[in-house]
């Protein structure tokens, strides 16, 4: 569908006092001239002609809405899934490294980095870099590396190399350190497709903007199936990319509630979570303001989560804002929340959702007979869980 | 709250330093440690061993997430979060020291965020300390806070890059104060075998629009290295080098180490070969 972008929200790179660029000064001319080009390309048709054509193409977009029908019956709401899982790779990632690698195309920059945590980011940016002809080099914590194996192969199946990194938690975090100290030291060549709405200005209004895709088609197909906007559109928040995704379509529809879930892992009382909105405070890391996990000494402290997808002591800046305003409302759902989900949706509707978007689903069960009568709950459905199968299975206790 | 006049060093804490150096021909040594590293004793030792051969004495807050630092310094700052180290506990460290030297806090702003920026400024004030180098704090990314450094009898020091343009290395210069730190490649914290190509250049541009004194940092490990710059520039920065042999082989190396430098950079500022001075 042709994309038409709501104005930017975001003010000399931030939403409210959230955001920024806190970043080494080296980095800074680079991201002037990524600015500089995004907001030429933003105003481009051509640039989003473009972009649609590869999500039609490439990705297979527009991706369905899924009435769930055995679900709706066991939580008393009409429940309908935006299928980010359909995307070519299986979730919603794709929509940005596809955005970005047009923006790499556009600047000349031919050696692609990137971080991720569970792999999905990761795979999606070697996917576009196979696809474009670009250098790949993905960083990953050891620890997430051997967790994930199976991603790791896709990944330098695609022609990727992917660097293990053995500093900090060795995870997620550490892995996007690593990333930032590639960029600076490779700043001239090499384009950094961060996946998240997370990093310095630029990055989250670009990422949100390469999601807002989901939240454009889910309204519209909204609107043709149902002649109404949903209740509620539920959605799984780590970084937050897929989250604001789908928030963009309802930013506007005052009457529409949006519901970010965080991972609360073994229980926000335990500090073991990654309810960074829930339970941190505003920080600096990985160049923006935001709220973080982090102690009394302004040490950012490891986050946990049984989906490596959420396992970040971080989140989006504007994410932050729509914290502060209001607007969106955020809770959270424990690792054993999101494992009884993630058996229910697999058994009730016949599809094996990622980890991450479990938290959403389980936030919808657990409102089961609270939602008002006729409430059409929309969930974005971020991504397949193929990759998580053998980890549920060792969960359960019936390793694979 | 008006800002001390930045671009002069009026009211630095770190003009008699200069004016020293200048007096004598001499160009600065700076070292980085980092603060409770290798343990917090050995560190104490460290920094005074480190005031008896430097100049100024930049002193570094361990973060858990050190994006702009290279391997040494990021384990230095691991090691040293395991002891314990924060920053009140540098603030802590340094009290304890008693330097003759002034003294720089070198940090990512996070830890000072925390601690709160108007609270770190007086306890660092009520230490006497120097100045404050901000990592990830480029000019203009946070007025409020640049300019509460600004106003504080701290100096804000300012990094800047190869990849700085013209018109931001004037923006950034003009609210520079103590020094300019310029940062001599791309790339993290780390030891390098050679200059980066361009160097003189670099120096020369950043020269031209600012009159305040240049330090040179990033990847500077030898004293043939520092020999070189002697003539360019008006401080040297050596971090992992030093952080390095202090955490391998103990103070009297690192003691040892920045001797050899401080000899490199005197003997080049005299104009005569490199001999031993002492």
């Amino acid at each position: 569908m042709a994309t038409v972008l709501a104005a930017e929200r975001a003010v000399g790179g931030r939403f409210g006092p959230y955001g920024g660029r806190y970043v080494p000064e080296t980095l800074v001319a680079a991201l002037d001239d990524l600015t500089a080009l995004y907001d030429a390309a933003r105003a481009d048709p051509a640039f989003w002609a473009e972009f649609e054509a590869l999500l039609a193409e490439f990705v297979g977009r527009p991706s369905p809405l899924t009435e769930a029908p055995r679900l709706s019956a066991e939580t008393a709401a009409t429940v309908v899934l935006k299928r980010e899982d359909l995307n070519h790779t299986g979730a919603h990632k794709i929509n940005n490294t596809i955005g970005q690698a047009l923006l790499a195309l556009r600047m000349g920059k031919r050696r692609i980095i990137a971080e991720t945590g569970a792999g999905q980011h990761g795979v999606a940016t070697a996917t576009v870099c196979a696809r474009f002809g670009f250098e790949c080099v993905v960083y990953m914590g050891a620890e997430d590396m051997a967790r994930q194996r199976l991603n790791v192969y896709r990944m330098e199946l695609l022609g990727a190399t992917v660097v293990p990194v053995q500093s900090g938690t060795r995870t997620l975090k550490d892995a996007t350190n690593e990333a930032l100290r590639d960029w600076v030291t490779n700043i001239p060549t090499t384009h950094y497709i961060i996946g998240s709405v997370v990093g310095p200005d630029p990055f989250p209004r670009m990422v949100r903007d390469f999601q807002s895709v989901i939240g454009r088609e889910a309204r519209a197909q909204m609107l043709s199936r149902y002649h109404r906007l949903p209740h509620s559109v539920v959605a799984c928040v780590g970084g937050g990319s897929n989250a604001l995704g789908i928030f963009a379509g309802f930013l506007d529809d005052a009457g529409v509630r949006l519901v970010g879930i965080e991972a609360a892992g073994k229980g926000i009382a335990s500090g073991q979570h990654s309810a960074t909105l829930s339970a941190g405070a505003p920080g600096v890391l990985h160049g923006s303001l935001s709220y973080l996990l982090q102690d009394a000494d302004g040490q950012v402290t490891p986050a946990h989560s049984v989906s490596a997808g959420l396992d970040y002591p971080g989140v989006g800046p504007e994410h932050s804002y729509l914290r502060d305003s209001g607007r969106v409302a955020y809770e959270s759902a424990t690792d054993a929340e999101a494992l009884d989900a993630f058996q229910a949706v697999c058994r009730l509707e016949g599809i094996i959702p990622a980890l991450e978007t479990a938290h959403a689903f389980a936030y919808v069960r657990r409102m089961a007979g609270r939602w008002p009568m006729g409430a059409l709950v929309l969930v974005c459905l971020s991504g397949r869980g193929d990759k998580d199968v053998a980890h549920v299975a060792e969960l359960l206790g019936a390793p694979v | 709250m008006a800002s001390r006049p930045a671009t002069t060093l009026s009211d630095s804490r770190l003009a008699p330093a200069w004016a020293d150096l200048r007096a004598r021909g001499r160009t600065a040594l700076i070292p980085y440690l980092t603060a409770g590293h290798p343990t917090v004793d050995t560190s104490l030792a460290a920094l005074q061993a480190a005031d008896q051969v430097a100049d100024i004495l930049e002193v570094g807050v361990p973060f858990s997430d050190p994006l702009a630092d290279g391997p040494t310094i990021q384990r230095s700052t691991f090691e040293a979060l395991r002891q314990g180290m924060t920053l009140a506990g540098t603030l802590a460290l340094i009290e304890r020291a008693r330097l003759s030297r002034p003294v720089v806090v070198f940090s990512y702003l996070n830890p000072i965020l925390r601690y709160g920026v108007d609270r770190f400024l007086r306890d660092a004030d009520a230490l006497g300390l120097a100045g404050v180098l901000l990592t990830d704090l480029p000019a203009g990314s946070d007025p409020a806070v640049e300019s509460a450094i600004q106003a504080s009898p701290l100096d804000l020091i300012r990094l800047i890059a190869p990849t700085t343009r013209a018109d931001r290395l004037a923006a950034a210069v003009l609210g520079a104060q103590g020094f300019v730190y310029l940062v001599a490649r791309l790339g993290v914290t780390g030891a390098t075998a050679g200059l980066a190509d361009g160097l003189d250049t670099l120096i020369a541009r950043v020269r031209r629009a600012t009159a305040l004194p240049l330090a040179v940092g990033f990847g500077i490990s030898t004293p043939a290295q520092a020999r070189i710059l002697a003539g360019q520039a008006d401080g040297v920065v050596v971090g992992s080098a030093l952080v390095d042999v202090l955490g391998s082989r103990g103070v009297e190396a690192a003691r040892d180490f920045l001797i050899s430098l401080r000899e490199a950079l005197d003997a080049a500022a005299v104009g005569s070969p490199v001999v031993a001075a002492r």
